[in-house]
């Protein structure tokens, strides 16, 4: 019974991870894919990657805590979760090597074409890991075909199925929409205009989306089970669908830190969504019931799972802290000025 | 011949090596940009702020890579080594997560902090982020290298459920080859840090650039090198004896010793022949010596790599070679280090060494490889020594998809590293920006 509060407490923490990384890195891969599209000139690129310029190495370390974590707690679903989809996740790390990397070399040097290069490798580098992502996922929440001793039957292929590559989109829709809002919160005049059009624009796309998603979820997945059997958790669904309804309102009376704090709470509780209708089980198997990982079956031993606790409880709040004042610190507007100072992407 | 086991032992030697050819150098010259710093705040001299600028926009360009091939390491981990990481994430996993949420959160926030903060932090503050960054990525250093340490000596763990678990957790982070390994590392990342503020300074001497500022530079990064070049020879000593008790294998590969011996010799010369089982040549004994360095004692036993079945010993030339190049090169930033410091005061007057030690730059970043080497290659056929064989660690995949990422790895890689190497010589080479009080920063750095 206490090993299993502690497999809960974890995949709770499993969840909030990787939720949290979604909301926090979602925008940055948003300004990246949005930058081609917006961006007239070079001091509008540059100020795109000045909006995220304080933020986006402290956000990817969500990735790589809910990388550790899931080794930390569920190691057998990490072996069995990275090896099934090594491909698209090498994918996924060349992408953001490369997104890093554009954000430190790009204003070293003068020549244009030096240039272009590293916004070619922040657009692939965003584009790239917020579609794999939702690929990723949903097809977790699909379930894939692993069997008993872990093996997965399929390549990469078979997780580009309707339901993934849906799961794909909404992803990328849902980010296209966050990294918008981020860029009226963090720009003036025409570009913030501009921003405030695409995010109208793409949202009308992702409120199809998301009614699509979560239909389709129904056909493809068995996640409304647990939602259907404790009512309770149809609050998740219905918050990420409040938070959705709520750009809209808090764009047109100019609110645009609130609609980005709606359009986070969207993506946290579409998180949520998928990780409460998998419950328990952390990647579900295709072929057989019985052969999914679950909670119970892969996760830590008990003193394990009591110490990583322990070390979440004391050092995650430590580092929410410190990030907001980071996020404080560094919550004006990226200004034609500050372009000019050396420590400028 | 190329199997999944070969193909994933290539990509990891890939992406481990290249990826510690970043960290030594954000190891050794955060903590030195901190203390340029500190004297910033401390005395008010505008050149230690200029310095904490132009070695700090250097630790930015070096770390950029590290961070984003320090991902993969990760990762890699699962998509290659699955069953490793079943049989021992109960321990593995959980140093790495700990490092995660205790060093790298810190490391990255305020490592964007320090670059952004300039002119919205007060001095004070704005140094103490960079102190953050320093201490952060010197404990991830530490989490990882007891990860490693455990892979090297096993120890508070239990075999149960059919996997590594944790038995004590204390054994874990006490575990005496890790904290040894943590020791040895990190010296070697400041004598790396220390060389490239060295050869860097003295190529601005040389060509009478920035002459005060350089000076200033030089007498901090010569004081820093002699204390680790020298810290590092002893500390490198009992790093071998605790090798030499934990894994005896290593030890007799490292010194190419085939048959045990009691009171065994040290040769200076040495040539090993992996094929028949001997050394070509052994030349310049010193009696007693291995036994001594090894166990302290002259006449003890050390045990001959004849012990155990071929299949059970690591690649003896390599690894031999590796350990006396390494330890050469020790003993060579010793000396140097020693001859820097004397000469400090005077260093402009000093043209052999000015023009030496843009040379040097490179060989510490060689000893750290060889260090990898030695203890990764050494410790083969295990993954974790004594408990599970590398070939038994392997994930499930077709040896098609390794090949085709180590290939991708192998390209990527190689690219981006030409770009930092050419970044880290461009702004070398360009020096600190002007004095802000004489010219604006619009114009180009002052070379006087």
């Amino acid at each position: 019974m206490e090993q299993n509060i502690f497999q809960i407490i974890w995949f709770i923490l499993w969840g909030v991870l990787w939720a949290v990384y979604f909301m926090l890195d979602g925008f940055d891969f948003g300004l990246g894919m949005l930058m081609p599209f917006i961006a007239k000139n070079d001091t509008e690129r540059r100020i795109i990657y000045n909006a995220a310029g304080p933020f986006w190495d402290g956000n990817e370390v969500w990735l790589i805590t809910a990388g550790g974590a899931t080794f930390a707690a569920f190691p057998k679903t990490y072996a069995i979760m990275f090896s099934a989809l090594y491909t698209p996740l090498l994918l996924i790390l060349f992408a953001l090597i490369l997104r890093g990397v554009a954000f430190e070399f790009r204003g070293k040097e003068e020549s244009p074409v030096w240039k272009t290069v590293w916004d070619i490798c922040l657009v692939v580098g965003s584009f790239l890991p917020a579609l794999l992502f939702g690929v990723a996922f949903a097809n977790f929440f699909k379930g894939l075909p692993i069997d008993w001793k872990g093996i997965m039957h399929g390549n990469t292929l078979t997780l580009l199925n309707p339901y993934g590559l849906l799961g794909g989109l909404l992803f990328v829709v849902m980010f296209v929409v966050h990294g918008a809002l981020w860029l009226t919160v963090k720009s003036n005049g025409a570009l913030k205009q501009r921003a405030k059009v695409v995010a109208e624009k793409f949202w009308v796309l992702e409120v199809l989306l998301a009614i699509i998603f979560l239909v389709a979820t129904g056909f493809f997945t068995d996640l409304w089970a647990n939602f259907f059997r404790y009512k309770i958790l149809l609050v998740i669904p219905a918050l990420a669908l409040l938070g959705l309804i709520a750009i809209p309102g808090f764009l047109s009376v100019g609110s645009y830190w609130k609609a980005w704090f709606a359009s986070a709470a969207t993506i946290v509780f579409t998180t949520a969504f998928g990780v409460a209708g998998l419950f328990p089980r952390l990647i579900p198997s295709s072929l057989n019931p019985e052969w999914s990982l679950t909670i119970y079956n892969s996760s830590s031993s008990p003193l394990t799972l009591k110490i990583m606790t322990v070390v979440a409880l004391v050092f995650v709040p430590i580092v929410i802290l410190y990030q907001i004042w980071t996020y404080k610190t560094f919550s004006e507007k990226v200004r034609p000025e500050f372009l000019e100072t050396e420590e400028a992407y | 011949m190329f199997d999944v086991v070969l193909l994933s032992r290539l990509q990891f030697a890939v992406a481990s090596m290249f990826h510690f050819l970043f960290v030594p150098l954000t190891l050794g010259l955060s903590v030195l940009t901190a203390i340029f710093e500190t004297l910033y705040v401390k005395t008010g001299d505008e050149d230690y702020k200029r310095a904490a600028k132009f070695w700090g926009k250097l630790f930015l360009i070096n770390f950029a890579l590290g961070v984003v091939t320090g991902i993969t390491l990760e990762f890699q981990f699962g998509t290659n080594w699955s069953r490793y990481s079943m049989y021992v994430g109960d321990i593995f996993g959980s140093l790495l997560a700990i490092e995660a949420t205790m060093a790298f959160f810190l490391e990255s926030t305020f490592i964007a902090v320090w670059h952004f903060g300039w002119n919205r932090l007060s001095p004070k503050l704005h140094a103490l982020s960079i102190w953050l960054v320093a201490i952060a990525s010197n404990i991830s250093a530490l989490w990882i290298l007891l990860a490693n340490g455990w892979m090297q000596h096993p120890v508070g763990y239990t075999i149960r459920n059919g996997r590594a678990e944790l038995e004590s957790f204390l054994a874990v982070v006490t575990n005496p080859f890790g904290w040894m390994e943590f020791i040895h590392t990190v010296s070697g990342a400041y004598i790396l840090a220390g060389f490239f503020v060295l050869g860097i300074s003295a190529w601005h001497l040389l060509r009478k650039n920035e002459v005060v500022f350089f000076k200033k530079c030089f007498r901090v990064a010569a004081t820093w090198v002699l204390v680790f070049a020298l810290f590092e020879v002893f500390n490198g000593h009992l790093h071998g004896s605790e090798v030499a008790k934990a894994q005896p294998t290593k030890l007799a590969a490292m010194e190419s010793l085939w048959e045990t011996q009691q009171g065994a010799p040290m040769y200076l010369l040495v040539i090993p022949d992996e094929k028949n089982e001997r050394n070509k040549i052994e030349l310049f004994p010193i009696p007693g010596m291995l036994s001594l360095l090894a166990y302290h004692h002259p006449s003890a036993t050390v045990k001959g790599l004849k012990e155990w079945p071929e299949e059970e010993r690591p690649p003896v030339a390599l690894t031999f070679w590796s350990f006396r190049l390494m330890v050469g090169l020790g003993f060579l930033f010793a000396a140097l280090s020693i001859w820097v410091f004397l000469k400090r005061h005077e260093i402009e007057k000093n043209r052999l060494l000015l023009r030496l030690l843009p040379w040097v730059i490179p060989l510490p970043y060689l000893a750290c490889e060889l260090g990898w080497m030695v203890a990764e290659v050494g410790r083969q056929p295990w993954i974790v020594y004594g408990l599970m064989k590398t070939s038994a660690a392997v994930s499930p995949i077709s040896p098609m998809q390794v090949g085709v990422s180590l290939m991708a790895f192998i390209l990527v890689y190689s690219l981006l590293g030409l770009v930092d190497f050419y970044l880290l010589f461009k702004y070398a080479r360009k020096g600190p920006e002007a004095p802000a009080t004489k010219v604006s920063t619009a114009l180009s750095p002052a070379t006087n």
